[in-house]
């Protein structure tokens, strides 16, 4: 379980979260919806554990464990995930290299054996397929040159080899076209199960037909202002986030 | 008896006067008075100091303050040598050849047979190359057959433990006929706890439609200092491609002299730096574009940690003559500390009027984005910088084709790396 209490976090010196309470239990796909500025992304690089946003108050863990002490990638380990808004370019870094490090990377972290490149690549093309990614994607810098649906697919396909018990999705359907939203939300579901818990970070009610939310959770000012069923996002999507106090 | 400590130029001067007349070729006039020629030339110049444009950011007190003893003549002493890299291997001991080490293609000769370079050996005017001909001992003549692919060859330079400071000036001459084809892996190297100046020079003639890779690992012993010239011209539709690697030293210039003569001629010269605590590199290229037609390309990488200090300076020069000149240099320092520091200089000078020419020059630190991203898919901070100076450093290295010199690369590259104390991903 995701657990989430009077989180508070500052951006340069602002305060951006204000005291965000939050419970995903474990097997829940919860959705976080609200305007733009209202601490979506902080949200998720908080989780994530990125530097320069600061953590003032409160308590995040996961399963019990306090994730705000740890490293980035200590975080990975533990099994979770943050789908990127927009993955980075790495120039000069081939995509399988990268993949088959960071695959390791926390296959070790799990205690599970490293794979080496032919297990790796039979495992990645495997999955490649499912997500109907052309091989050469492989072959090439990571996200170097990819379209915005490439990219988002590259980010699915982590997730996916990955395997997270925690997938922070964020805005993971921003410049995505219709086809590449459903690729996108296949890669997600066929996670899902008891074992498998997300936050999906979204602007639209879009993406929530594709992926449907167990609960979803209205992000405004630094704070849930509401929470319900997969329903309220309909009626977000009819009547728009009304006044950031309207609670 | 009062012995007399000599320094700097005048140390080398005296060496010179002592060893005229037992310096190789010594009895061949030619020889002879070009030796003296190149005294007088060094001379009147002297190591060059920081008022000197071309040296501004590389102060040479290091090295001038220091007595250099000639190397003792090591005849049989047992020496560790690195692994051979290719079938045939020269090996050079404190700037002489070994020759129950080595060995040669049937066109290679060895230039202490020194009657073989009368007329091929030339005195550039800069006072390195200058000191270099005055006291050159030994070196490689490859002279390649119009025609004749030469294959590979690695010429191995290494410096023999001492507790006195020593010197040697390797001349190496690479002529290569029309069409001719060679690849040079030049390896130096030297122990960590001694001090000695290497100051090889290359001359090399690339004729028509001849190519020449020429890779450089310059890793010599921590306290070491290399001062290193190439000279290169390159006639019609051939090829130049030099790629250099300096890992080593305490204090390093690489000076590449390059002079398209021949329309479309081309000249690669690619570079990475690595640079720890303490040391301090410096990359000057000068490319004459003397033709029309002609192509060149630079690519240099410089990472730098600890106390470390990078040079590169890139003259290009576009002849009147050199229409149609399409020309590109890149230099790019990535910064791992804030102790270090990266001076560039790139010179564009151009008389001909359609020319394609363009320069750039970026000093950075990692890309905090790229190290979140990878961090946060479980990949260390160690190995997330691990792999992004890698990255850095590829596209420096992609032009390499031939897999020996890569491979050679890359353990030079995960040599610098484990001296960093950062494991390899």
């Amino acid at each position: 379980m995701l657990k989430i209490e009077g989180l508070t976090a500052t951006v340069d010196g602002k305060e951006i979260l204000k005291g965000i309470d939050l419970e995903v239990p474990t097997g829940e796909v919860h959705a976080i919806m609200g305007p733009n500025g209202s601490g979506k992304s902080t949200l998720s690089y908080v989780l994530a554990g990125r530097d320069g946003y600061e953590v003032t108050g409160g308590t995040a863990t996961f399963d019990g464990v306090d994730l705000l002490g740890k490293a980035p990638e200590e975080r990975a380990a533990l099994g979770v995930f943050l789908a990127f808004q927009y993955p980075v370019e790495l120039p000069g870094v081939g995509n399988a290299n990268f993949l088959r490090t960071a695959l390791n990377a926390v296959r070790r972290g799990r205690g599970e054996s490293e794979l080496d490149a032919m297990q790796f690549l039979k495992v990645a093309r495997a999955r490649m397929k499912e997500l109907s990614m052309p091989e050469d994607m492989l072959k090439r810098g990571v996200n170097v040159g990819f379209s915005g649906g490439e990219k988002k697919r590259n980010e699915v396909l982590q997730m996916a080899l990955l395997a997270p018990k925690l997938a922070i999705l964020d805005e993971t359907d921003s410049g995505l076209d219709i086809d590449a939203l459903k690729v996108a939300a296949d890669g997600v579901n066929a996670l899902r199960g008891p074992a498998f818990t997300a936050l999906v970070i979204t602007h639209y009610q879009r993406l929530l037909t594709y992926i449907v939310p167990d609960r979803v959770h209205v992000l405004m000012g630094g704070r849930i202002v509401r929470s319900g069923g997969k329903e309220l996002a309909l009626e977000l999507e009819a009547s728009g986030y009304g006044a950031p106090q309207a609670a | 008896m009062s012995q007399v400590v000599h320094t700097g130029a005048e140390g080398f001067l005296h060496r010179y006067e002592g060893l005229r007349e037992r310096l190789p070729g010594a009895r061949l006039p030619w020889l002879a008075a070009l030796r003296a020629q190149a005294a007088e030339s060094f001379r009147a110049q002297g190591f060059p100091t920081r008022r000197v444009e071309a040296w501004h950011y590389t102060d040479l007190r290091q090295v001038t303050q220091a007595t250099f003893d000639e190397a003792l003549t090591a005849v049989e002493d047992d020496i560790v040598l690195p692994k051979a890299r290719t079938a045939n291997r020269v090996v050079f001991v404190d700037g002489r050849l070994r020759s129950d080490l080595s060995s040669w293609p049937t066109m290679a000769t060895v230039a202490s047979q020194i009657g073989r370079i009368e007329g091929r050996i030339a005195l550039p005017d800069e006072p390195m190359a200058a000191l270099n001909t005055m006291l050159f001992e030994d070196g490689m003549l490859l002279n390649i057959p119009a025609g004749t692919d030469a294959g590979v060859l690695e010429i191995l330079s290494i410096a023999s433990e001492s507790a006195r400071p020593t010197a040697f000036h390797l001349r190496h001459i690479v002529r290569l006929h029309e069409g001719a084809k060679l690849t040079v892996l030049e390896v130096n190297q030297g122990p960590a706890a001694t001090r000695y100046l290497h100051n090889p020079v290359w001359q090399v003639e690339v004729g028509e439609g001849a190519s020449f890779t020429h890779a450089r690992l310059q890793q010599e012993g921590a306290l070491a200092f290399q001062l290193g010239s190439i000279y290169a011209t390159v006639a019609a539709g051939g090829t130049y491609d030099n790629f250099t690697l300096n890992a080593g030293g305490r204090l390093v210039r690489n000076e590449i002299h390059a002079t398209l003569t021949g329309t479309g001629a081309t000249c690669h010269m690619n570079g990475a730096q690595l640079l720890g605590d303490g040391q301090h590199a410096d990359t000057t290229t000068f490319l004459d574009h003397a033709a029309p037609g002609c192509a060149s390309r630079q690519t240099y990488k410089t990472v730098l940690t600890g106390k470390s200090r990078g040079v590169f300076q890139g003259k290009i020069l576009v002849r009147q003559a050199a229409q149609q000149t399409d020309g590109y240099q890149m230099n790019q320092a990535l910064l791992l500390s804030p102790d270090a520091e990266m001076d560039s200089k790139p010179q564009l000078e151009i008389y001909a009027d359609d020319v394609k020419c363009s320069h750039g020059a970026t000093v950075g630190e990692l890309d905090a984005d790229q190290m979140f991203y990878l961090r946060a898919r479980g990949i260390s901070e160690a190995a997330a910088r691990s792999m992004l100076v890698r990255a850095f450093l590829q596209e420096a290295v992609e032009g390499i084709a031939d897999e020996t010199l890569r491979g050679a690369l890359e353990t030079a590259v995960e040599g610098w790396w484990e001296r960093q104390g950062e494991p390899t991903p």
